[in-house]
């Protein structure tokens, strides 16, 4: 269980992270995603007592990090890939890793193909791919059976077996019960790892969600209408409480519309009703790394989430829009 | 690389028990010792130490000795009949000091420059008794080797002058002076260290130590009046080298040990700013 709470760091004149406050629990993967720079490598420095934040704080299983009696057997962490010496071995650097903790020495060989680095583990890391130095931060993170793992950015010049690898280890280590808080930058890879999401951006908290909700509330549903008699719908759909933007016509054919807040039976229940003849009813939904740009762009564009919410929630599909309803999961959260 | 192998944890503590307890001091100081041995720049800086160390003593004691016996420069001049061990002392280690240089720096400014004082720091996140033990397994190390380069370089070069001038451990102060060139260049190793871990930066460093040693501090020996003899007496290896000289110059206002202790001292104080700001920056 990570804890964090009123987290502020700031690097001269930048905010790197704006007093965030979120869990991170046990048994799940939990995704921390925001665009590069919003400030998550940022987090996960402070969390593991590398930065010293201005304010709050960040525990785990509610100690400091610098309190943890044998930080390595509580605690793996992946930063970033190549953070060792690479005049020496991946195994060396593994060996002195495990002897800080009283660690045994076969616990490296373990670890070591673990990860598949067996055959190269001796070999010195200034020989080895961006994938394989990945690989070794795992192994590092791994090595001392740690009930909490904070990866950043796992899966970078992996291959795409490795990244499935990755996600598959992931997986198992939260079906142990474990707390696994894992960032990326991308949407996409983050929908098929994890299970909980905290988005952030400019340092500020988004959203702290379930992944399945993220999506559904950040994916915009509308519905793409097409009718030769627009008009007539258009106002029968207003009277419903539909919210309908008209879309160019294009190749003679009637005019698109685009309606939000009436689901596509319902509207085809209203055009039946009045007869009105229907050449198109096609749900749209968002796609996920559309709906998290837009999200997270919001979030530059209104400078957080308080401006965010104040914005009212037009009608219009654009940023503010797609941001509030996420917004509203990070109410209160972030204050 | 071979694929990676199917993901299995064993459930069962495959690292071992865990004690609950602290890392003590001794797992500190192994871990130092592992990192320390297993790069390759700690083995090459030291064979490099010795060769140049030993190789321009034998060699330059060698030439002089030839010059005298041919004549061609005057006895008292060359300075190897009026003060043979500090002749003897003062030419390789005078060079071989910069490798000692180099590695005091190197041995902590390569964490930073590679990122391994990530991992180190989240493995041991109570950071001085990091530095601590890295400068004890440092200084030891040095220490030993630096006492063999000194006796070699002794042995060998009153070897080299023995047809010119008897030089022997018996005489005054002569076992001081090679016991305390081995002293010197642990201390200034750790020097090195402690500027290496204010800087945080290889070149820089190491640029920063070699021009101390080399150029700023002998230069303020040019300084005028009394206090400009003062700061020079008391420049970290001015006073650092009269332990490494077996006679002491006349009118030296400091003795070979008060000399080292002061620059003990200077070693001190650099090292407890290394471990304040260790403390205060983010890593």
């Amino acid at each position: 269980m990570i804890e964090v709470r009123d987290l502020t760091k700031r690097y001269g004149d930048k905010l790197a992270v704006d007093h965030l406050t979120f869990d991170v629990s046990p048994g799940r993967v939990t995704g921390f995603l925001g665009p590069n720079g919003a400030g998550k490598s940022t987090t996960m420095r402070l969390v593991l007592g590398l930065d010293r934040p201005q304010s709050g704080t960040a525990t785990i299983d509610g100690l400091r990090y610098e309190q943890l009696p044998q930080p390595l057997r509580t605690v793996g962490a992946l930063l970033e890939a190549k953070s060792m010496h690479p005049g020496r071995s991946a195994y060396n650097h593994l060996l002195f890793l495990a002897e800080s903790q009283g660690v045994p020495r076969r616990r490296v060989d373990e670890v070591l193909s673990l990860v598949g680095l067996s055959a190269v583990g001796r070999k010195r890391t200034r020989t080895y791919s961006l994938g394989m130095s990945q690989r070794v931060g795992i192994a590092a993170a791994l090595l001392g059976d740690p009930r909490v793992l904070l990866l950043d950015e796992p899966v970078n010049g992996l291959d795409p077996e490795g990244i499935l690898w990755v996600r598959n280890l992931m997986k198992q280590l939260a079906a142990d019960g474990r707390t696994i808080f894992v960032s990326s930058h991308l949407m996409n890879e983050m929908a098929v790892t994890a299970d909980h999401l905290i988005v952030i951006g400019k340092g500020k908290l988004i959203a702290d969600c379930p992944t399945h909700e993220f999506i559904e509330r950040s994916s915009e549903h509308s519905v793409l209408v097409r009718s030769p008699q627009a008009a007539t719908l258009t106002d029968l759909l207003a009277a419903e409480g539909g919210k309908v933007t008209t879309q160019q016509a294009n190749g003679g054919r009637g005019d698109a519309l685009n309606v939000t807040g009436l689901d596509a039976p319902r509207i085809g229940e209203i055009a039946a009703a009045r007869g009105i003849v229907l050449h198109e009813l096609t749900p749209q939904l968002a796609s996920l790394e559309e709906a998290f740009m837009e999200l997270t762009a919001g979030s530059v564009e209104y400078g957080g989430v308080a401006r965010v919410q104040a914005a009212p929630a037009a009608p219009a599909p654009g940023p503010a829009a797609d941001a509030e309803p996420a917004a509203s999961a990070a109410e209160g959260r972030n204050r | 690389m071979t694929s990676a192998s199917p993901v299995t944890i064993p459930a069962t503590g495959p690292a071992g028990p865990a004690t609950g307890r602290r890392a003590g001091f001794g797992r500190l100081l192994l871990t130092e010792w592992t990192k320390i041995r297993s790069v390759r720049s700690t083995l090459w800086t030291l064979i490099i130490f010795v060769i140049v160390s030993i190789g321009l003593t034998s060699l330059l004691t060698l030439l002089t000795v030839h010059a005298l016996s041919a004549g061609r420069r005057g006895e008292r001049a060359s300075g190897l009949t009026t003060d043979p061990v500090g002749f003897i002392l003062g030419t390789g280690l005078g060079l071989g000091q910069l490798a000692i240089c180099v590695l005091g720096a190197l041995v902590i400014t390569s964490e930073y420059s590679s990122g391994t004082i990530r991992a180190t720091l989240l493995a041991v996140p109570r950071r001085i008794p990091v530095l601590i033990a890295k400068c004890l397994v440092f200084a030891v190390l040095v220490f030993v080797v630096a006492e063999i380069v000194s006796f070699g370089c002794f042995f060998v070069g009153a070897a080299i002058v023995h047809s010119k001038v008897s030089v022997s451990l018996s005489q005054p102060g002569v076992t001081r002076a090679v016991i305390g060139s081995g002293l010197y260049l642990t201390v200034l190793g750790l020097f090195a260290l402690a500027i290496g871990s204010l800087i945080r930066h290889t070149a820089g460093a190491i640029t920063t130590v070699i021009g101390l040693v080399l150029v700023i501090f002998p230069l303020t020996g040019l300084l005028p009046y009394s206090w400009g003899a003062h700061i020079h007496a008391y420049a970290p290896t001015i006073a650092g080298q009269l332990i490494t000289a077996d006679q002491q110059q006349s009118g030296a206002l400091l003795t070979p040990w008060e000399g080292f202790a002061v620059f003990c001292g200077w070693t001190a104080l650099l090292l407890i700013a290394g471990a304040y700001l260790l403390r205060r920056r983010d890593a």
